[in-house]
């Protein structure tokens, strides 16, 4: 069969999205009923498990995504299978190559994240909705983990902004809570660890409004791998990892500071801001330096900039505070 | 226990000894020691080095317990010194990996990281036992000073458990297991002694 060149194909042949996402869905979830009948009558839980409609629904689907000015350029970029294999995902266990094993339940369809606190109106956003709120960009970002090691990673999204002005919060909100999904019955390896769930992160107003904050859906141009937070998810480049909350179901606006997951665990060690920040160490270990993921062991180590490498865009929001102490 | 037994358990305690470095270096070589290959060597060397301490740790309960099994002792010093081995190269990969040798950071590291005091600590204690492992050493030292010197391996465990527990995060679990086995191979001997030690006292009423 002759494959035709993108060119070659009229748009008019080109099976809508949405179709073609409600036909793979229908099909999938037909082929694991059945598969799931068969194996819960051979009472074999586990291949239930494998065959379950819910694992990678729409990962490894291509998303359109256009350019951004705001991407990072002049970086190598971390590989696929790094990215997508070495994650901090403890509802899905603390060992980094856990999550990529055992986040294949997680529910990605049918999927809401509810906006409420001070805001004009609560209101329920569906994730198909949203995909299409704005143009999804390709956005290059450093990503620089709390436990000093770094991965460049090209995310799929649109500002956070964006999604902001569509949820009118009221002009006391001061700040966002984001809260990530929780389910014990698919995320079996939460007592790992002795973290209170749901997970939950925040960002103040205008931290979470500065368009370098991204509402993420992909990587790689792909739908966001379920362990990499699908299907949505915040990035904040200029912050340590673990403030870019994954599977977010609420968002919500308050007018103080929320609780967030490793500040309440150990509020010594992990501040409230936590910006990437090489003049304040972790209390037990360096922060000015770190280990670039997938690169062999003698070529790893390299400084760690201030904000990341973002400080032109983001230093304002701090002016005035002493970074020291709100590290 | 015949001898050529016993010698073809001793080449097999090599081999897994020897296991995890040769595993380390062909990774290196060959560029497959995963995502993070730094922080591979540093938990694989560090992670051997607790494992094989403790391993010798349980040689005397063992004996206690069960006196055909005393040809174990002949096994200790190897676990020891394969132990010894596994923290050096874990500290060299402080060294070289982590500070990039520089010495001013390294000072900095030692005083301010408690992790790394204590590492470093675990890592002085056993540097004397290594000293001394020698047949010749024993010898010189007398039976009894060296068996006193040699108990300093209890605090060097302590020490490295410690040191895995106090960089983990905050509310991670995983050195659990290791911390739980230890704390029961160290408790085991007083235990042991005050049992044996009632066990005579029946007797001699």
């Amino acid at each position: 069969m002759l494959i035709g060149k993108p060119s070659d194909i009229p748009s008019s042949a080109i099976t809508p999205r949405d179709k073609y996402l409600n036909r793979r869905r229908f099909l999938r979830s037909a082929v694991s009923s059945a598969a799931a009948a068969g194996a819960a009558a051979l009472g074999a839980g586990r291949l239930a498990q494998v065959f379950s409609p819910a694992i990678g629904v729409f990962a490894d689907t291509k998303l359109e995504t256009v350019k951004s000015p705001l991407t990072t350029t002049g970086e190598q970029l971390t590989s696929f299978d790094d990215v997508t294999h070495y994650n901090n995902y403890y509802e899905f266990g603390v060992d980094k190559s856990d999550p990529a094993k055992n986040a294949g339940g997680l529910p990605t369809r049918p999927w809401t994240m509810r906006v409420d606190g001070l805001v004009k109106k609560p209101k329920t956003f569906d994730i198909d909705a949203l995909l299409k709120l704005r143009p999804l960009e390709d956005r290059v970002y450093r990503h620089r983990c709390v436990e000093a090691w770094s991965m460049v990673i090209p995310w799929v999204g649109y500002s956070l902004s964006e999604f902001i002005n569509q949820c009118e919060p009221l002009s006391n909100a001061r700040y966002v809570q984001f809260l990530s999904y929780y389910n014990k019955g698919v995320e079996k390896w939460t007592s790992e660890s002795t973290i209170d769930w749901p997970y939950s992160e925040g960002l103040r107003m205008d931290e979470a409004m500065n368009p370098l904050t991204l509402l993420t859906f992909g990587l790689y141009g792909e739908v966001l791998p379920n362990q990499n937070g699908a299907p949505i998810r915040i990035v904040v480049p200029w912050k340590y990892g673990f403030k870019s909350a994954k599977s977010i179901v609420t968002v919500r606006f308050l007018d103080r500071q929320p609780p967030t997951t490793w500040n309440d665990q150990n509020s010594h060690e992990y501040g409230f801001y936590s910006n990437v920040n090489p003049n304040v160490d972790h209390p037990r270990w360096s922060q000015k330096v770190e280990r670039r993921i997938g690169l062999p062991f003698y070529a790893q180590r390299r400084a760690t900039l201030m904000f990341n490498g973002y400080g032109d865009q983001v230093a304002s929001l701090y002016n005035g505070m002493d970074l020291r102490k709100d590290f | 226990m015949k001898s050529s037994t016993i010698t073809l358990l001793k080449i097999l305690t090599w081999l897994a000894c020897l296991s995890p470095a040769a595993w380390l270096a062909f990774g290196a070589f060959t560029n497959n020691l995963g995502p993070d290959p730094t922080a591979t060597i540093t938990f694989t060397t560090g992670l051997t080095t607790l494992r094989l301490l403790t391993i010798s740790l349980a040689i005397t309960p063992l004996r206690r317990l069960v006196p055909q099994l005393s040809w174990l002792i002949k096994f200790r010093r190897l676990l020891g010194l394969f132990a010894f081995f596994y923290a050096s190269m874990h500290l060299m990969t402080w060294i070289a990996l982590y500070t990039g040798f520089d010495t001013n950071a390294m000072a900095a590291d030692i005083v301010k990281r408690r992790y790394i005091t204590m590492g470093m600590a675990a890592w002085l204690l056993l540097l004397p036992l290594a000293a001394t492992s020698t047949n010749w050493a024993i010898r010189k030292m007398g039976g009894k000073r060296w068996n006193r010197l040699h108990k300093l391996v209890y605090i060097a465990i302590v020490c490295g458990v410690i040191h895995y527990w106090w960089q983990v995060k905050t509310g991670v679990l995983t050195p659990l297991t290791i911390t739980v086995v230890v704390a029961v191979l160290l408790l085991a001997r007083p235990v042991l002694t005050w049992v044996q030690r009632r066990k005579v006292r029946a007797v001699v009423a």
